[in-house]
């Protein structure tokens, strides 16, 4: 049953753009990284056995009751304040009523009409042009289970022959940020989409409530979009794409439907209003559609008391707030002194600012930082499949290597076989030069014996040398690097050889 | 057979102090409990299961710690009995319903957990309308527990399995909860006491929820100062609740101890009384009254205009719970599963589980509450019914400002025929008429035996309300008109009770 493409007639972009402006709405989850879940003391570690993270409370037992986790009241007003959003003063959870086998008590416990937090604004910069994104709502819930359908071709509930629930998930906060409708992005809606999830992303790792992996599900973004006829004033149909799970995703969504809806649209059609998956190969297609609207039969959750954060608390979240990451981007950018080309890679590399920073005040210079994460690290991240962050080396182990290499102890070549070392686990830089063996040797007598050896081995060389021929000098080092086993400082042996044959 | 009397009358603070002088040791109390258990409960129908091994167990391991010694809590070696909407691992949890049959909850109540901590003995579960929604058991799956005083009536309800193992003599103790009048108006009918706390002052986390913005547990006993010292035990702040008031209880004990209505000033609500309510219940609550003024009391009558609307508003805001709190009753996880043959899919088993699972009267209220939450009604019902409520409160705050407590009649009849309004949901949903606004304002109200109607020799009851957080005010009076009245009948109430262990056995003796 798998579809393989698309059947949709789409416009061409440039021509949908002539044609219409785009509204977009997002509609983002965010998965929290506390410890315990929303409601209850149970783990939200990614990853266990199923069912193995519950309790009467978070499998809807009879008689269980919910108590609200503060932590996730912290993120919350945090991730609104960082979005310049009001702070509700007394706000309530309410039930969301929905008969579904991964909600244990056939109701989630959400916000409705009186979120935590509320009217904030997000300026994004996208290649020098500035957006203004209006955020309507950042709003609490709890994540459902999740439902493994088995049997079927595709792992969708079609076609399977009988499902399997995992409670673990159920429960874990969440928090939904939603957009107001996004107009005036012409055609730069897509991109501009795709920059408002980087910017969310970023802002959750900044203010570290969520592990923001977007392939973990921890970033989840629902794209509504509508097009009015240039000229108008009338919102047109909208759809919603769910689920959109990658940056590159959610640009590839919004243009496609921007171009589908053209199509139906110039043909005198009628978008429907309906969600729609998102298929990695850059297509989206109708999700189950519902003869009649749900009615969720809100009403305030009479098993929670309000949520009333004092002002004195806010203002306090407010002030720990850290720096909005891009004031930071083009605060270290200047502080260091990279050129926007490698601006660009260190931004092109997900997290590695971050341990250029760290690696900074660790002591080492940003040039080193710079080059050891995106190079060297970069590399065995890379091969490793791995990110960045995911190294078994810290900032600090990265800039006590580049130490000992400013102070002369190490050169290049030693310092990568350290790293190595560190990555190996064979501990600190200090105990892998340690193990290994691997300083440079300083025995200055052992080295001019080497340099000694060389010369009298390549007496042509030398001639060559003494007649002013310096850039000989390199096969000399050569020699006696290869005789030191590389644990010499080149730049010492060459010292001495033009010393000697001078 | 007259030590099995005297230990089967006595309250729950004489069986404590019986033990603790060595007169009778707990498991004497407790097998001579079960023994009327075992005598009775097929002609009442109370208990729905009883736990005779681990309470026997219980029982000795009680009588070792205090031979040893040991210093025990007021209540410690009590036998009690537990309304079957509490969890309590080991035994199986209904809620009197189908659709639960069997199910064992995998862990306890706060207020099981607090019985077990002070050494209550748990001697089983008692019957409940089904979900605890109705005023007579009639609803419940399980079949209809019947009245002590006369055994073709009702017990009341829901917590007529409690209030009748208490009446039959099969427990001194028992926890109901009281939702709409659950634990007051089957007290009423059965001559004994039920008190519900405020709102918060006792936990709900493990009480099957019915309305969870009304349910509270509380305490049902033979005698005031029994209520008091059960509710000092189960009450109090409990963090698995977020409802639950954290400030400390008042001191109910004391209160039940030094009941003295002299100073009070008493106020008689003007909406509970008049038509419809029965003859000998107005002439019992207006002697009570007599009684209350001449202890010193200030009667002052007093109007709360708004109660005329509680039923209604009840009635909007219960089932909107309702039809959200069982939900969760879906057939995936525990409980009956009705139609799961392969070919049916998932809805069509929930729905065919909660077809076959749930008893009209629950069904009913799923639907009220559905529609009055449906988007277009919701402001029209469930919306107006809050601001109705938001009027009691007020209504109360007023009457409060000028009265310590308020009074009423319990509920407006003594016990109907069992059969008498099971088919007229109106005339069945009126019993709580007094008891609803006190639910829906979330204060003190508990239910005092105050005699018999001179028309048909059923008890009737005394409501007294108190603010929130005032619950000592319930007990002050409560015990107050309990010592008046023992003194004028030269007795207690219970004490006119029949005693079914002889008619029953002298009937079945006879044929």
């Amino acid at each position: 049953m798998a579809e393989v493409t698309t059947t949709a007639e789409l416009m061409d972009y440039d021509e949908a753009m002539e044609r219409f402006d785009p509204v977009l709405g997002l509609e983002v989850h965010v998965e929290l990284n506390t410890a315990s879940k929303m409601f209850c003391g149970c783990s939200t570690a990614f990853g266990a056995d199923p069912n193995t993270q519950t309790c009467p409370v978070c499998l809807g037992l009879p008689g269980s009751l919910p108590v609200v986790n503060g932590t996730a009241v912290e993120s919350a007003i945090r991730i609104g304040l960082a979005l310049n959003c009001e702070v509700a003063t007394w706000c309530r959870f309410s039930r969301k009523n929905y008969f579904y086998p991964d909600m244990p008590k056939d109701y989630q416990v959400s916000q409705y009409d009186e979120p935590i937090c509320f009217d904030g604004h997000v300026d994004l910069e996208v290649n020098g042009d500035v957006f203004r994104i209006e955020i309507e709502r950042v709003h609490m819930e709890e994540d459902a289970g999740k439902l493994v359908h088995q049997g079927g071709d595709t792992g969708r509930i079609h076609g399977a022959d009988h499902s399997l629930v995992d409670y673990n998930r159920a429960g874990v906060p969440l928090m939904e940020i939603v957009t107001k409708p996004i107009r005036g992005l012409g055609t730069r809606a897509p991109e501009v989409g795709r920059a408002y999830m980087a910017h969310l992303r970023d802002l959750m790792v900044a203010l570290g409530v969520s592990h923001a992996r977007m392939e973990q599900g921890n970033l989840r973004c629902d794209a509504n979009v509508s097009l009015m006829p240039k000229g108008s004033d009338e919102l047109g149909t909208r759809t919603e794409t769910k689920n959109v799970n990658s940056l590159r995703s959610v640009e590839g969504a919004l243009r496609f439907e921007i171009q589908r809806q053209g199509a139906l649209l110039a043909e005198g059609g009628r978008v429907v209003q309906e969600t729609r998956h998102w298929h990695e190969e850059g297509w989206t297609s109708p999700g189950r559609s519902k003869e009649t609207a749900e009615d969720y039969r809100y009403f305030p959750e009479p098993d929670l008391v309000p949520v009333a954060p004092s002002r004195e608390w806010v203002e306090q979240l407010r002030a720990s707030l850290p720096e909005p990451p891009a004031s930071k981007r083009t605060r270290l950018q200047a502080e260091y002194g990279f050129t926007d080309l490698q601006m660009r890679d260190v931004l092109g590399n997900a997290g590695s600012l971050d341990l250029i920073e760290a690696t900074v005040l660790a002591g080492s210079s940003a040039a080193a930082a710079r080059k050891w994460w995106l190079g060297e690290l970069a590399r065995r991240a890379n091969d490793a499949g791995v990110d960045l962050a995911d190294l078994t080396i810290t900032p600090q182990q990265v800039a006590a290597v580049q130490a000992l290499v400013d102070e002369g102890s190490l050169n290049d070549k030693l310092a990568r076989q350290v790293i190595e070392g560190v990555l190996a686990g064979e501990g600190e830089p200090a105990q892998v030069v340690a193990d290994r063996g691997l300083a440079v040797v300083s025995d200055e007598g052992a080295l001019s014996q080497a340099v000694d050896e060389a010369i009298a081995a390549n007496p042509d060389v030398a001639e060559r040398i003494r007649e002013g021929k310096v850039q000989a000098a390199g096969a000399l080092i050569g020699a006696v690097m290869k005789a030191m086993r590389g644990q010499a400082d080149a730049a010492r042996v060459r010292e001495l050889i033009l010393q000697k044959l001078s | 057979m007259s030590q099995a009397h005297d230990i089967l009358t006595s309250s729950a603070a004489g069986l404590v102090a019986a033990m603790e002088a060595g007169t009778w040791s707990c498991e004497q109390i407790t097998r001579t409990h079960l023994d009327q258990i075992e005598a009775l409960n097929p002609h009442v129908n109370s208990y729905l299961a009883v736990d005779a091994e681990r309470a026997l167990a219980t029982a000795r391991s009680i009588d070792a710690r205090r031979a040893g010694g040991e210093k025990l809590g007021p209540l410690a070696g009590v036998p009690i009995a537990v309304k079957d909407l509490l969890c309590y691992a080991g035994l199986p949890t209904t809620a009197g319903s189908r659709i639960l049959e069997g199910w064992m909850p995998p862990y306890d109540s706060t207020v099981v957990e607090r019985l077990v901590a002070a050494d209550l003995v748990i001697l089983g579960k008692t019957n409940l309308d089904e979900f605890a929604m109705g005023s007579s058991t009639e609803t419940s799956a399980y079949g209809t527990s019947r009245n002590p005083w006369d055994l073709d009536r009702v017990p009341g309800g829901s917590g007529g399995g409690s209030s009748s193992s208490v009446a039959a003599f099969m427990a001194p103790l028992a926890i109901g909860t009281d939702t709409g009048g659950s634990i007051r108006q089957p007290a009423s009918v059965t001559g004994t006491v039920g008190v519900k706390p405020t709102y918060g002052g006792v936990s709900r986390y493990g009480i099957i929820a019915m309305a969870s913005s009304l349910d509270q547990a509380g305490p049902c006993a033979r005698t005031v100062e029994d209520a008091a010292l059960l509710h000092e035990v189960i009450g109090g702040h409990d963090p698995r609740d977020s409802t639950s008031i954290d400030q400390p209880l008042p001191d109910v004990v004391a209160a039940a101890r030094h009941g003295d209505v002299a100073g009070m000033r008493i106020g008689v609500v003007t909406e509970l009384g008049g038509e419809g309510y029965a003859p000998g219940v107005e002439q019992r609550f207006t002697e009570a009254v007599a009684l209350l003024r001449e202890a010193g009391a200030e009667i002052v009558e007093v109007s709360c205009p708004h109660f005329v609307h509680a039923m209604a508003a009840y009635y909007l805001i219960m089932p909107a719970e309702v039809s959200s709190n069982l939900a969760r009753f879906d057939a995936m996880r525990y409980g009956l599963r009705v139609g799961d043959d392969g070919e049916n899919s998932t809805e069509d088993v929930m729905r065919a589980s909660r077809g076959a699972g749930f008893g009209a009267e629950v069904k009913r209220r799923i639907m009220l509450g559905t529609y009055a939450l449906s988007s277009g009604y919701y402001d029209a019902y469930y919306g107006s019914a809050q601001k109705v409520r938001t009027l009691i409160v007020r209504d109360f705050e007023a009457a409060f400002e000028a009265c310590d407590v308020l009074i009423s009649p319990s509920t407006p009849t003594t016990a109907f025929k069992i059969g008498e309004r099971i088919d007229d949901p109106l005339a069945m949903y009126k019993a709580d008429l007094c008891t609803i606004p006190s639910n829906l304002a979330g204060n003190a109200s508990g239910s005092f035996p105050i005699g018999l109607a001179p028309e048909d020799g059923l008890p009737v009851g005394l409501q007294v309300m108190a603010p929130p957080m005032a619950d000592d005010r319930v007990y002050r009076v409560g015990a107050a008109i309990e010592r008046f009245l023992e003194q004028q009948w030269g007795r207690s109430m219970m004490a006119m009770a029949p005693r079914l262990e002889h008619s029953l056995l002298d009937d079945q003796g006879g044929n």
